[in-house]
Parts: structure tokens; C-alpha cells; sequence
């Protein structure tokens, strides 16, 4: 099946595809344990139960996303080793504190205040509940502001020296934890993960509203996530745009490569692509549509500023310009649908049909994936556009890999794919079933939970014919 | 000179230690699954380790990414030395883990989920066991890399450690349901386990004659001062705990079984550490050359000295709020 490429491709692929499935949970679950935490609170506060149900419907949804999150990402902290074990011996010194600290400060908070969250309500209280609960949504923040350090470290290495034995040795923690795109990154990360569980929460109120315009419950979730979505998509959009700015003064290959630009344009007037396809081979965009100017106003340089090009760097340190170029379109394209349908959720409150707007509701639920793919469509931008590096500018990808036998590589790549698609695929049919769901359904995806056995008498009183889908 | 690197491999055994007794358990729960009469002590097993799993299994990030952090050459050696054992590993905690949700989500598919749950616990814990016995057999460095081949963890040594393990765990598993359990299913369990102590004490002794032979310089530890100080200590440790063990099943005790199950894992435990001192990974790897460098492992300290304690307080404290027997009927209000 992959006969003929070497284990240094199929080290990338590897590591693409473990990463790319794990990233969709947690950026999930960061964003719905935040929303966990503010149900709670506004039940605590209100005592209004339709806060309640909702926040014990998104909780078991979480506990099965979490689930996956947890299991995807142990793979994760041993892949390093597995099979870039070049690059974790050079850079262990620099990132691995890094991750120590999200081990310490993030994981083993989220996993010791879970239990609680889920389970515990009716034995510690409603107060150490709720703390319980913002616990898990803190340590699901602490645990991005980490990891991003480190992949922003990798983009953006700073605090730093090499010694003989070619490893990195850490000078100034401070630089290398606020390395120059650590807030950029982080800010436009975060922000997605709220967007995209808004996004979803919006999709699920959608469904049920076009079942049931008086499902208070869906009404609830459907106001909320619209409102989520009308505020933090124009600051998304921000975000992104500062974060290119500062992507183009630490990395500008990259940039050259998001924007098709191949050729310089050393009297400015750059343009914009709106359209493209790019072609390494002869270093040229064909079938371009572009809007002349536009790339230096993005880029906020005055019109007759120069805007270099990819013919300005060798072709051994160009990031494919495919993948890079059209991931790009991606995630911006759904950013603007993303805005688009913010601005049509208010319009429809303001003329006062926000619970009777079939086609708004239709909308949603065919937005609903979309936060994923544009995160994803994100991660292959800035990672791809990162290429020939590991350690942008200084450790090469080819110069980071184990001494691992192609045919070792994929076999088990072979075994990844199998086994997560198995899992997670199932794992996302119970999800969907579960949100297809009203949430004041009582014994959601059959039943409350693990601890809240119910012995053997509820088991048989279920009607397999009943649960749909089985 | 009291060098860094020492306090670090501390605590990355300390890591390790926690994660085999904690997932130990609840591995061992896993791979006792099957023996459970009824979809009532099914459900009662898997309950006893719900709320806690994650946390335990949390131990070995711990133990994956503290050895990244400080040892990154130790890391670097063996993960590709253990690259099968590893990634099977992985995928076996996959199946199981995701199991402690999807099995109440489905009624057509549960038996599919509790054989995962039954099937990730039991490889889970036999690679942990080879990949005990490859280390311990030793690893090829060559130029700061892993320069043996792809099938060198495999050996009858490693197999055997692989089989102990699964039967220690099976035994920590047992003797924690025995703690969390009462009637039909704690009598079951008392009965295991005294049949997965005895062949939990064979194995170790068996492990413990052959592992000299590994390598010569195990023996030169065990007869030369500090090690022989625990060759003579050793013996009569194994045996007062293993009494202990049995005396606590035979007058049907709840919790001395399994504290004295996790002291037989301690003293194993400090055996293989009398044995690999002063490498990290046999048979050529120092701690302090495998070490990061000083700035890497002080400024890692100093989150670790503060988080680790913390951690260990609210873990007892997540231990102590689902303490108790498993009432089957709880939430059931």
C-alpha cells in the first residue's frame, strides 16, 4: 500500500494524520468546557433548569469528545519518540520542559477535577462542583497556552543557543516561552475552539428548533451560540489577520507561499489571488485572478512598496505552495460564511423571527462542521507553509527523523489509520446520535453515565427498537 | 557533587512508579472483565475505576513526557528500540479507553466495546511487561541513536516479563475490587486472588534469578555494596508482604490485600532500580549522559516541586470524594 516511499515521508504522514485527528477534540472540548462552566454558573445563579438540562446533555457529549481528546493525544507524546526521536533528542532540552509543564499544570488537572465534573454533583456539592468544573475548563486552557508555546517555538525558535552535540540549549525560558508568534497563535487558536463549539452547539439548537419551534432547551443553546458566533468571528477574523502580519515578519516564505506569490513585485502593487493554481515545477500561478494593489493593503504596506516572491528564495526551502495556497482559501472562505451567518442570526433577531427562521436553522446545521475544517484547513497552513523545517531555519525535517525502516513506518501508519477510523468513527456516530437527541431527553445515548449504575432491571427495560440508529 | 540529573531520575521513577500501581489496577480490572457474572458486576467493575482512569493513565504523559523534557536521549534511544511494543501499546490503551464511554452508548455493540476493554487492558499491559524486559536485556546506542534491530525487544525473556505483568496487574486489579466491592463479586475476587498471588510471587522470583543473567554487571550490583544491602533486605521484604497479602485474604479483609499487593510492586520496583543504577537505559546509557542541560532540568524542577505535590493532593482528594463500595444502585434516585 505505500510501496516505493521512504520512511521519512511516511514519518509525515504519520504524524499529519495522528495530529489531525487529535486536533478536532481538543478543539472541541476546549470550547465546551468553557460553555460547561458558564451553564453551571448560570444555573447556580438563575436556578432556571433549562441551564441544567442543557449543561447535563453537553456533558455527557463532552465525556465521550474528552474521551477521544485523552486516547489521541497519549499517541501524541510518544510519536515524538517513535519516529522524529532526531528531532526530540536536539530539541527535548528546549520543548520538553514545555511539555512537562502542560503534562503538570493542564492534563493532570483536567483528569483529577473529570471525575468530579461528571460524576460528582450530588457528593461534594454545588459549590466544589462548580469550581470542579471551571478547574477542567482552565486546565483545558493551560494545557492549549502550552502546547502552543511549543509549536510556536518550532515556527519561531527564540532563547536560545546550539551546543556541540547539536542540541538546542535553552538560554532565556522567557524568550522561548513568548517566542515572537506564541500570543498570536494562541489567541487565534483559542478563539477557534470557542467558535467551532459554538458553531456545533448552534447546529444542534438548529436541528431541534426546526423540529420543535418550543423546545426551550434548543431555544436556549440556539440564542447563545448565535450570539458566540456574531461577536467572536469579526475578532477571529482580526486575530487572523494580525497573526499573518506577524507570520510575514518571521516567516515570510510562508506568507509568499499562502498568497501565490511567486514572482516578486519590486515596485509594489502586489496582488491579491483570489484564484490559482499553483505550479512548483515552473514556479508560476496559472489561471491567476488577482486584484492588483490588494497584496500590499493586506499586508499593510504602503502601494508602492516592494512585496518579494518565492523567485527570491531557493527552491530547497520552499514549502509546497499547493497545499499551503489552498488551505489557506479554506479556512479564510469559511471564516467569512462563519461571518456571514452571524450577522444573518442578528438580522433575524432584530426583525424579531430569531425562533421561527427555517432557513437560518438549515444554515446552522450545515455550518455546523465547518469551525472543524477550518481549524484543520489552519494547522496545514501554518505547519505545511513551516516546511523543509522542523525547527523553522534551523533543523530540517529530513535531518529530524529516527532511524526507523520504511516498511517499521508503515506498518504501523497502516494500524493508525484502521484503528481511528474503527474508534473515532464510531466514537463520532455516538456523538451525532447523542446530539440528534433534544436535549431534555432522560436517558440520553441510553443511559446517564458510567457511575450512575442502573443495575439490571433498566437495562431490560429497553426497547432496542427504540434507539435509533441500532 | 549532588547533581540534578540524580533528582530527576527520581522523579521520573517516582512517575513510573505511580502510573504501573495506578493504570496497574485499573489494567488489571480490564483484563478481570470478562470474568464478571452478569451485566450488574460488569457494570459495578467498570464503575469502580470510572472516575479515575484518566488521571491514572495521565501518569504515563507524565512519564513519556518527563523523559522527553530531561532525558531526551533516553527517550530518543528507546522509543525507537521499542518502536512495536509502543505503538501497540498505544493503540491498546485507544480501545480500552474510549470503551469506559462507548459501552453505555450502545446496546447492539457492547460486546464489541467490553472486548476492547478486556482486549486493550490485557496488550496494554503485556507490552508494558516486554518492554520492562527489553530494557532490562538492554539497548544498543550507537553515535546517540538506537542501533540495534527491529525485532530485538522480542525474546523469551521478554515474554516472560510480559506474562508477570499481566498477572501482577490481574492481581492489583483483584485485590482493588476486593477494596471496592462486597458480596458475590468480592468473594470471586478473594478467590483469584489467591491464585494471582502465587503466580504473581512465581513470577517474581523466576524474573529475579534470570535477570543476572542479562547482563553481568546486574550480578556485580546485587553482591557489591550499596546493592547487596538490598539483596539481604529483599528476600525478607518479598516474603513478610507476600505474608501480608495472604493473611488479608485469608481473614477477608478489604484493604490490606491491596496496599500489600502494591508494596510487592515497590520492592519490584526498587529491584530493577538496584539493578539499572546508575544508567537510565542498560546497558550503556548514564542518567547524566542522557541528562538535558542543567537549564532545561532546574527550570523543570521548579514547576515540578510546586505541581507535584499539588497534583498528589487533589488526586487522593478525587479518590476520597468516590470512596467507598460501589453501591450498584447509586444516581438511581
Amino acid at each position: 500500500m505505500f510501496d516505493g516511499m521512504t520512511a521519512e515521508t511516511l514519518a509525515r504522514f504519520q504524524f499529519a494524520f495522528t495530529v489531525s485527528f487529535h486536533i478536532v477534540f481538543p478543539a472541541f472540548s476546549i470550547g465546551l468546557a468553557s460553555y460547561l462552566a458558564v451553564l453551571n454558573g448560570l444555573w447556580i445563579k438563575t436556578r432556571d433548569e433549562t441551564y441544567l438540562t442543557l449543561f447535563n446533555y453537553w456533558k455527557k457529549i463532552f465525556a465521550v469528545a474528552f474521551g477521544m481528546g485523552v486516547v489521541s493525544g497519549i499517541v501524541m507524546s510518544y510519536q515524538f519518540g517513535t519516529n522524529w526521536s532526531v528531532f526530540s533528542d536536539k530539541a527535548g532540552p528546549v520543548i520538553g520542559p514545555l511539555m512537562a509543564y502542560e503534562v503538570l499544570s493542564a492534563f493532570f488537572l483536567e483528569a483529577g477535577f473529570l471525575g468530579i465534573m461528571l460524576f460528582g454533583r450530588d457528593r461534594v456539592g454545588e459549590k466544589l462542583h462548580m469550581f470542579a468544573t471551571a478547574v477542567v475548563a482552565f486546565g483545558t486552557l493551560m494545557s492549549a497556552t502550552w502546547i502552543l508555546s511549543v509549536n510556536s517555538w518550532m515556527q519561531t525558535p527564540a532563547g536560545f543557543s546550539i551546543a556541540e552535540n547539536g542540541q538546542f540549549v535553552p538560554e532565556d525560558w522567557w524568550a522561548i516561552v513568548f517566542n515572537p508568534s506564541f500570543v498570536y497563535r494562541l489567541a487565534h487558536m483559542v478563539i477557534a475552539a470557542f467558535l467551532t463549539t459554538a458553531l456545533v452547539v448552534g447546529a444542534v439548537g438548529g436541528l431541534h428548533l426546526l423540529r420543535d419551534r418550543t423546545n426551550k432547551e434548543a431555544r436556549r443553546m440556539f440564542s447563545m451560540a448565535m450570539w458566540m458566533v456574531l461577536i467572536v468571528t469579526p475578532i477571529q477574523i482580526l486575530a487572523g489577520h494580525e497573526h499573518g502580519l506577524n507570520t510575514l515578519e518571521h516567516q515570510p516564505v510562508k506568507i509568499m507561499a499562502m498568497e501565490g506569490h511567486y514572482e516578486s513585485h519590486p515596485e509594489g502593487w502586489a496582488p491579491l489571488y483570489l484564484f490559482g493554481i499553483p505550479n512548483d515545477a515552473e514556479q508560476r500561478l496559472d489561471y491567476a485572478v488577482g486584484i492588483p494593489g490588494l497584496g500590499n493593503l493586506i499586508f499593510e504596506k504602503p502601494l508602492n512598496k516592494p512585496v518579494m516572491g518565492l523567485d527570491t528564495i531557493p527552491d530547497e526551502d520552499q514549502p509546497p505552495v499547493g497545499i499551503v495556497f489552498w488551505s489557506f482559501r479554506v479556512m479564510v472562505g469559511l471564516g467569512f460564511l462563519m461571518l456571514g451567518l452571524g450577522a444573518w442570526s442578528a438580522w433575524s433577531r432584530f426583525r424579531g423571527r430569531f425562533y421561527d427562521a427555517p432557513w437560518l436553522y438549515r444554515a446552522c446545521i450545515l455550518m455546523g462542521p465547518t469551525g472543524f475544517v477550518a481549524v484543520l484547513a489552519g494547522w496545514i497552513t501554518t505547519e505545511v507553509g513551516r516546511q523543509p523545517y522542523t525547527v523553522y531555519g534551523f533543523l530540517r525535517t529530513s535531518d529530524s527523523l529516527a532511524p526507523v525502516e520504511a516498511q517499521a513506518v508503515a506498518a504501523s501508519l497502516l494500524a493508525f489509520i484502521i484503528v481511528y477510523f474503527f474508534v473515532f468513527g464510531a466514537g463520532t456516530f455516538y456523538l451525532l446520535r447523542m446530539m440528534n437527541k433534544p436535549a431534555a431527553t432522560p436517558r440520553l445515548g441510553l443511559r446517564d453515565g458510567p457511575i450512575r449504575t442502573a443495575g439490571i432491571t433498566s437495562i431490560k427495560q429497553i426497547n432496542p427498537d427504540s434507539i435509533p440508529g441500532e | 557533587m549532588f547533581e540534578l540529573s540524580f533528582i530527576w531520575a527520581g522523579i521520573i521513577a517516582f512517575a513510573v512508579l505511580t502510573y504501573v500501581i495506578l493504570d496497574g489496577f485499573d489494567l488489571g480490572v480490564g483484563i478481570l472483565f470478562p470474568f464478571a457474572k452478569g451485566e450488574q458486576e460488569k457494570a459495578t467493575m467498570m464503575n469502580s475505576i470510572a472516575p479515575v482512569w484518566d488521571g491514572n493513565e495521565t501518569w504515563l504523559v507524565m512519564g513519556g513526557g518527563g523523559l522527553f523534557a530531561v532525558f531526551p536521549l533516553a527517550y530518543a534511544v528507546v522509543m525507537p528500540a521499542l518502536y512495536m511494543p509502543i505503538t501497540l501499546m498505544l493503540l491498546a490503551l485507544i480501545f480500552r479507553g474510549v470503551a469506559f464511554e462507548y459501552r453505555w452508548r450502545t446496546e447492539r455493540w457492547k460486546p464489541v466495546w467490553d472486548a476492547a476493554f478486556f482486549g486493550g487492558s490485557i496488550v496494554a499491559a503485556f507490552m508494558q511487561g516486554i518492554a520492562l524486559g527489553a530494557l532490562v536485556q538492554g539497548i544498543k546506542v550507537a553515535d546517540r541513536a538506537y542501533a540495534g534491530g527491529w525485532w530485538d525487544w522480542l525474546s523469551m525473556f521478554s515474554l516472560l516479563t510480559g506474562c508477570a505483568l499481566v498477572v501482577g496487574y490481574s492481581l492489583l486489579g483483584a485485590t482493588w475490587l476486593i477494596l471496592k466491592t462486597e458480596g458475590s463479586l468480592q468473594r470471586q475476587m478473594q478467590r483469584y486472588a489467591w491464585l494471582l498471588g502465587g503466580g504473581t510471587l512465581g513470577f517474581i522470583g523466576l524474573v529475579s534469578i534470570l535477570t543476572p543473567f542479562q547482563n553481568p554487571e546486574y550480578f556485580d550490583r546485587w553482591l557489591n555494596l550499596p546493592g547487596s544491602i538490598f539483596s539481604v533486605i529483599m528476600p525478607g521484604a518479598l516474603l513478610a508482604t507476600a505474608w501480608a497479602l495472604f493473611a488479608g485474604l485469608n481473614a477477608g479483609r478489604d484493604g490490606q490485600p491491596f496496599f500489600a499487593t502494591i508494596t510487592l510492586f515497590v520492592l519490584c520496583f526498587i529491584g530493577i532500580g538496584v539493578s539499572f543504577y546508575p544508567n537510565i537505559v542498560p546497558p550503556s546509557l548514564t542518567i547524566v549522559e542522557a541528562a538535558a542541560p542543567d537549564k532545561s532540568l532546574s527550570f523543570a524542577l521548579v514547576g515540578t516541586v510546586v505541581l507535584v505535590p499539588l497534583i498528589l493532593i487533589y488526586t487522593a482528594y478525587a479518590y476520597w470524594v468516590f470512596r467507598g463500595k460501589i453501591d450498584p444502585e447509586e444516581g438511581y434516585h
